[in-house]
């Protein structure tokens, strides 16, 4: 047994040089993350100009903004990874779609958190029924569900099958779920959303513009960060139940 | 395919005519939300007039759940689910299958607990009938169709009735959006017709790319 | 009839067929022993295209495995520990229904003609609810061979069953056999085994650990081979 064990070392030790490139890309993540996200706080709070009418508040929006983009970002990351998967079967590809929805749930959160937030000063109420709200919440729905699929008790494969396909059918899905929820608003409260809470169509001041795109860059940043450490981890979690179950086997005979 | 598909059809409705189990279920508990909907909205009242169209949807996504859930558990009793997987046809027929089992159930139950709740709600008709029909037939289409599939993914977990409304609801919001809509200005303001049938396009088209989409992963889902 | 080889399936990280390697010829009734957990149950499934392999090779019929699979489907008849049988439905309705999906004609005919060969006509149109063990193994039994598959894949047949059925399920097997199937038996029991086997096959931990023919009915070299595989070495 302990010899196996030395063999695995062996084995680890003879593919170092790629552990070393592995250890380098989220170093540059990393430090690229952290260095943007200064830049936008400094660019959000300090360099662009104050909304008039909004005042400080309107401040929430860069982030508000850029965390919905990575919302969408990492659900896409979802459909693409499940697609790959359901063709090729390598869990690798389960493992990208299963990190990229569980950080794409938490963006939603904060998009959840700072919509309301922002709506309670831009318009006056916790919570409108407007699209892009309802659409998320809807998003934050499927999305939460994909991760159930994850809880369920069974093989690995399973799971993944049926999360791939669910988070295929989901993000379909959410297209429809926006017309639908747009539709329906403009039908019946034309006057009080119609182009309203699209910020970005009323005109957008250059410093506004450098700012949000900034926040983006940052936050997107930290989305391909955590999506690459989730990955390391989870590979980890497996390798770790992978030798368990080696060593059980090898106690057993 | 269509063969096959017809012969579980027929399978799950004689067997459901032989027990009555699930689709009384379904009727009373359709019964049961109608007096619910009496008490929380008063039907002597004019302004409950508005909710009607949205009570007519909670009764078909409720007690659809209920009939979707039992489509696919009742076969794991004697694994007859591997007995339909070693048949020689393909995963879709088996879809096709429970699918039009599950439609015909649903179109029961409606038929029996509609005209019950405008009874009860004293509901006078001012728009098309043809319309109304046309708007339950679509909207029901969608949500039997990805719920029947859906069902057969949720049937893989130990908890699947729980699972099931989780994953169907948000899935089928738009749906749910447009056939209230739809039902709505077709019962009460049928000169609105054309925004209607807005409504019933915007439906189809959701029915038409997920039951292609059904077909497509369904093979993914029964697979053992 | 069957061809095997380098049949690997993993489930969870989990090896439970590590390289099986395995003919058989058409006409031959194979006996699968092993102990609890070796794999037998999983390589039947295989078989039956229920469980996807993870790698290996397997052709039925000169047909492989992955490719064609309604073909394969239709050469086989398949009875696992469950009886595949609905409830609510008598043996005829039950039978005529897995009749018509395997597009056989007369359907209703052969059914009841199954039905009187497993002894069970006196209940042809009870519901199978109400049956005994051994009764529903014998209309399983029925059910999987409805299209008169060249291949019986049967998976601990005789488990949980009297004498009287026990003897029923053997001539079915045995007249199955007259007609040229193949069979292919996992069983913990070596007398049925012995019986109506003419080729014993041992898997252990995932690997076929014997192979042997038999001659006569030998019981003895069954137990005592066995014993060796599987008792003796570890």
């Amino acid at each position: 047994m302990s010899a196996n064990l030395e063999r695995e070392k062996g084995a680890l030790s003879s593919s170092e040089p790629v552990a070393e490139k592995g250890i380098l890309v989220p170093k540059i993540l990393f430090g690229a993350t952290v260095i943007s996200i200064l830049a936008s706080i400094y660019l959000i709070f300090i360099y662009s100009s104050i909304e008039k009418t909004m005042g400080v508040v309107q401040k929430i929006f860069y982030y508000h903004v850029a965390s919905a983009w990575c919302t969408f970002l990492a659900f896409f990351v979802t459909f693409i990874f499940s697609i790959l998967f359901l063709a090729k079967r390598k869990r690798i590809f389960d493992t990208y779609a299963y990190v990229s929805a569980e950080i794409g749930v938490v963006f939603t959160t904060i998009v959840l958190t700072t919509g309301p937030i922002w709506a309670k000063s831009s318009w006056n109420t916790w919570w409108a029924w407007e699209p892009r709200l309802t659409t998320t919440l809807i998003l934050w729905f499927i999305y939460m569900a994909y991760i159930m699929i994850r809880q369920m008790d069974g093989v690995w494969d399973k799971k993944a099958r049926l999360a791939s396909v669910f988070g295929i059918i989901g993000f379909i899905d959410v297209p429809i779920v926006f017309f639908a929820i747009r539709w329906w608003q403009s039908k019946f409260h034309p006057i009080v959303f119609g182009n309203g809470p699209s910020q970005k169509g009323g005109g957008i001041e250059p410093d506004m513009l450098v700012a949000l795109l900034v926040s983006i860059t940052a936050l997107t940043l930290l989305y391909s960060y955590l999506l690459q450490k989730g990955v390391t981890l989870e590979n980890m979690r497996i390798k770790v139940t992978q030798y368990k179950e080696k060593l059980r086997e090898d106690l057993e005979n | 395919m269509i063969r096959s598909a017809l012969l579980i059809a027929k399978k799950d409705l004689y067997s459901e005519l032989k027990t009555k189990q699930v689709l009384a279920t379904m009727i009373i508990f359709a019964g049961l939300v109608i007096l619910v909907f009496s008490f929380a909205f008063d039907p002597a009242n004019n302004t409950t007039k508005a909710v009607i169209p949205g009570v007519i949807w909670v009764i078909i996504v409720f007690s659809g759940i209920l009939g979707l859930n039992r489509s696919f558990i009742s076969e794991q009793r004697n694994d007859t689910m591997q007995g339909l997987m070693i048949a020689p046809m393909d995963a879709s027929s088996i879809f096709l299958g429970k699918f039009l089992a599950n439609f015909s159930m649903m179109l029961v139950v409606e038929l029996v607990s509609l005209p019950f709740l405008f009874l009860l709600f004293d509901f006078q008709m001012y728009g098309g009938f043809g319309y109304l029909i046309l708007v339950l037939m679509i909207g029901s289409f969608g949500f039997i169709s990805i719920g029947t599939f859906l069902a057969a993914l949720a049937a893989n977990s130990k908890s699947s009735e729980m699972l099931l409304p989780l994953l169907l609801f948000p899935v089928t919001s738009p749906i749910l959006i447009g056939a209230v809509q739809a039902t709505k200005i077709i019962l009460t303001n049928i000169e609105k017709l054309s925004s209607a049938m807005a409504w019933i396009q915007l439906i189809s088209a959701y029915d038409v790319i997920f039951f292609v989409l059904c077909f497509i992963l369904i093979e993914n889902v029964l697979e053992v | 009839m069957i061809e095997i080889s380098k049949l690997i399936k993993k489930a969870d990280n989990k090896l439970i067929l590590r390289g099986i390697d395995l003919k058989i010829g058409k006409g031959e009734t194979v006996a699968i022993l092993g102990p609890n957990g070796a794999g037998k149950s999983t390589l039947l499934k295989v078989l039956a295209t229920l469980i996807k392999p993870t790698s290996g090779l397997v052709k039925i019929n000169g047909l492989e495995l992955r490719n064609n699979q309604m073909k394969i489907k239709k050469l086989q008849g398949y009875l696992p520990h469950s009886s595949l049988l609905y409830e609510h439905y008598s043996p005829l309705e039950n039978l005529v229904f897995f009749g018509n999906l395997y597009g056989i004609k007369n359907a209703e005919e052969k059914a009841v003609e199954l039905v009187k060969e497993v002894g069970l006509s006196f209940f042809l149109n009870e519901p199978v609810k109400n049956f005994s063990r051994g009764m529903i193994q014998r209309i399983a039994i029925a059910r999987a061979i409805i299209h008169e598959p060249p291949l019986l894949l049967l998976d601990e047949p005789h488990t949980g069953l009297d004498q009287g059925a026990i003897s029923i399920l053997n001539n079915v097997i045995l007249s199955m056999k007259a007609k040229g199937t193949t069979t292919l038996m996992v069983t913990h029991d070596f007398k049925q085994a012995a019986d109506i086997c003419d080729r014993i096959v041992i898997i252990k931990n995932g690997k076929v650990a014997d192979d042997f023919r038999m001659e006569e009915k030998a019981l003895d070299t069954v137990s005592e081979k066995y014993q060796l595989q599987v008792e003796g070495v570890s």
